[in-house]
């Protein structure tokens, strides 16, 4: 920390800004590469080979690798993202100009802004100190992230009242009466843990990530202390980033492509990035609460060294684990069924809610019984 | 000029801008993109201060929460700019807008001109712990989200059980006016 005392204002500006692009590389490298999972994931699941044509000119040239990587496809999310960039741009002229242009920036940032409070390693200082890895240690991470998701829903809205046609402006009104109904019960069901990890005569900043995962730390992880958080928290997860079965703003069966219907060219590539980036973040959040974060296995020390070879295998390990999540996402997507509109609705507010706030109430008598003192 | 005046003239001219576009916009949606604009830089004030919580609190709350509700219901009713209202409305409200304008400035000026720092040897952000808490009738200023919790629950909770029960009067009352009962044999 004297080093950090030491530096220029600019100085720690320009690395905190460097920090937060390489940051932003790694998170926008996951989405486009989620992707390409989710073609090859769903090719592989009907019997179908999935992209395996786009190459670089000289990598194919490279015996045994080049064509290995050329069936995996490993260059297909470089090809898209070209095919985007130049592609002709069409506005159509009924639109409103301004909030149609603004509709996917406002779509992209809550994405990547929500990953500035994510914790995903530790480093290892020579005084044996655990510096957690993130761009910015907030003592109310949690809801710095709630808040900024929940702002997500305004790209949605905006693209689909811009539009100025039926189907975009009803995947708007559908996609943002969801959203409010489940962030309900997806603040509800993270009650339970903070009521959990903030034991009596533990002095932990209440809302933080990273007390959270140091919570797991050679204990149980909090996926098994709290099952039943953990499915509606996912459950909201999935509809908070309008996967299926709940991808009601985009149902393209009736809406035909739901709120970015009148998309086109890059524009609607950054919708279709937000969303993978969204379910990146997820998926990361999820480790961080529920599955460990960094740590090994339940129960067990971390068997890596507290070095930097630590730090690294401890990020790789969150990484691991976070793809694990990507590819549920993706294997649940092609295999349920989409579910009605009017189902949604009853499943968020007549069943998920109150199973919310009961699995709180059991948790508020159970964490008070516990805390009786032993008279 | 250091980093965090800047920031503060930043956001203040945001919040104050995006309260009066609001006022003076044509369209509702601007409109309500604009009060949005308004409420974040407000969390940015409260930012610049160190008090996160409250600061999250109104993203969550307000831009998050009331005025998706907002945008979602301009959106259904479908309203678009308005005609010009009639001259003797837009001077009653005008002549309302100044004076309340006024009343603001009077009392925002009393409490600066009246205000003078309690003990000026106190440290500036005292640290939190129960004998500070539990000791005075007043409350510690603290930042942290457990002095929120702590003041809610101790001293203040019978004005949050008061304001949980009115809540709880306006859910029923709507769910009662929105929801039409219809009687058995007489459906109309």
């Amino acid at each position: 920390m004297e080093l950090w005392n030491s530096l220029e204002l600019w100085q720690i500006v320009a690395i905190k800004v460097i920090f937060a692009l390489m940051m932003i590389g790694a998170v926008m490298t996951m989405a486009g590469y989620s992707v390409l999972a989710e073609r090859k994931v769903s090719a592989w699941m009907q019997g179908r080979v999935g992209p395996n044509r786009t190459v670089l000119p000289f990598i194919e040239h490279i015996p045994v690798i080049g064509p290995f990587l050329k069936g995996l496809g490993v260059f297909q999310p470089l090809a898209d993202g070209l095919k985007f960039l130049f592609k002709e741009e069409i506005v159509p002229g009924h639109v409103n100009k301004l909030y149609y242009y603004l509709a996917p920036i406002i779509a992209l940032v809550p994405a990547l802004t929500t990953m500035t409070v994510l914790p995903f390693g530790e480093f290892f200082t020579e005084a044996g100190d655990r510096i957690p890895l993130m761009l910015a240690d907030l003592e109310v991470g949690i809801l710095f992230i709630l808040a900024v998701s929940s702002l997500g829903v305004y790209g949605i809205v905006l693209a689909g009242w811009s539009s100025n046609s039926k189907y975009p402006f009803l995947g708007g009104i559908r996609s943002s009466a969801q959203m409010i109904s489940y962030e309900l019960a997806m603040g509800l069901s993270l009650l339970p843990i903070f009521l959990w990890v903030s034991k009596p005569g533990i002095d932990v900043a209440a809302l933080s990530l990273v007390e959270i995962v140091h919570s797991q730390d050679q204990s149980m992880w909090l996926v098994f202390v709290q099952p039943l958080s953990a499915l509606i928290f996912m459950i909201a997860l999935f509809a908070e980033t309008n996967r299926l079965p709940f991808d009601m703003p985009e149902s393209e069966t009736d809406l035909v492509g739901g709120f970015h219907t009148e998309y086109g060219s890059f524009k609607f590539g950054i919708f279709f990035v937000a969303e993978y980036a969204h379910i990146v973040i997820g998926s990361a959040i999820f480790t961080t609460i529920f599955l460990g974060g960094w740590h090994f296995l339940p129960w067990m020390a971390d068997p890596w060294p507290s070095t930097w070879i630590g730090s690294i295998l401890g990020v790789v390990w969150f990484l691991t684990k976070t793809i694990g999540l990507i590819f549920f996402f993706i294997w649940v997507r092609w295999t349920l069924p989409r579910f009605r509109y009017d189902q949604v609705m009853s499943l968020g507010w007549t069943k998920l809610l109150p199973l919310a706030l009961a699995n709180l109430l059991f948790y508020v008598i159970l964490v008070t019984w516990l805390d009786q003192p032993a008279s | 000029m250091n980093l965090i005046d800047f920031l503060f003239l930043v956001f203040a001219t945001l919040a104050v801008g995006g309260g009066l576009l609001m006022i003076f916009s044509r369209h509702p949606v601007s409109a309500a993109m604009f009060m949005i604009i308004s409420m974040v830089s407000v969390a940015g004030l409260f930012v610049l201060l160190e008090s996160f919580f409250l600061a999250i609190l109104q993203v969550l709350v307000y831009a998050g929460a009331v005025m998706v509700l907002f945008l979602f219901i301009i959106m259904l009713l479908d309203v678009g700019p308005e005609g010009s209202k009639s001259s003797k409305i837009k001077l009653l409200s005008g002549l309302a807008g100044v004076v309340c304008f006024g009343i603001l400035m009077v009392f925002s000026l009393i409490l600066v001109l009246n205000s003078y720092p309690e003990c000026s040897s106190c440290a500036v952000w005292p640290t939190l712990d129960d004998n500070n808490l539990v000791l005075g009738q007043s409350l510690v200023f603290s930042t942290s989200v457990k002095s929120f919790g702590f003041g809610l629950f101790s001293k203040y909770m019978l004005p949050i059980q008061v304001a949980g029960f009115l809540l709880l009067a306006a859910m029923v009352g709507v769910i009662i006016l929105s929801k039409k009962f219809v009687r058995e044999g007489n459906p109309s």
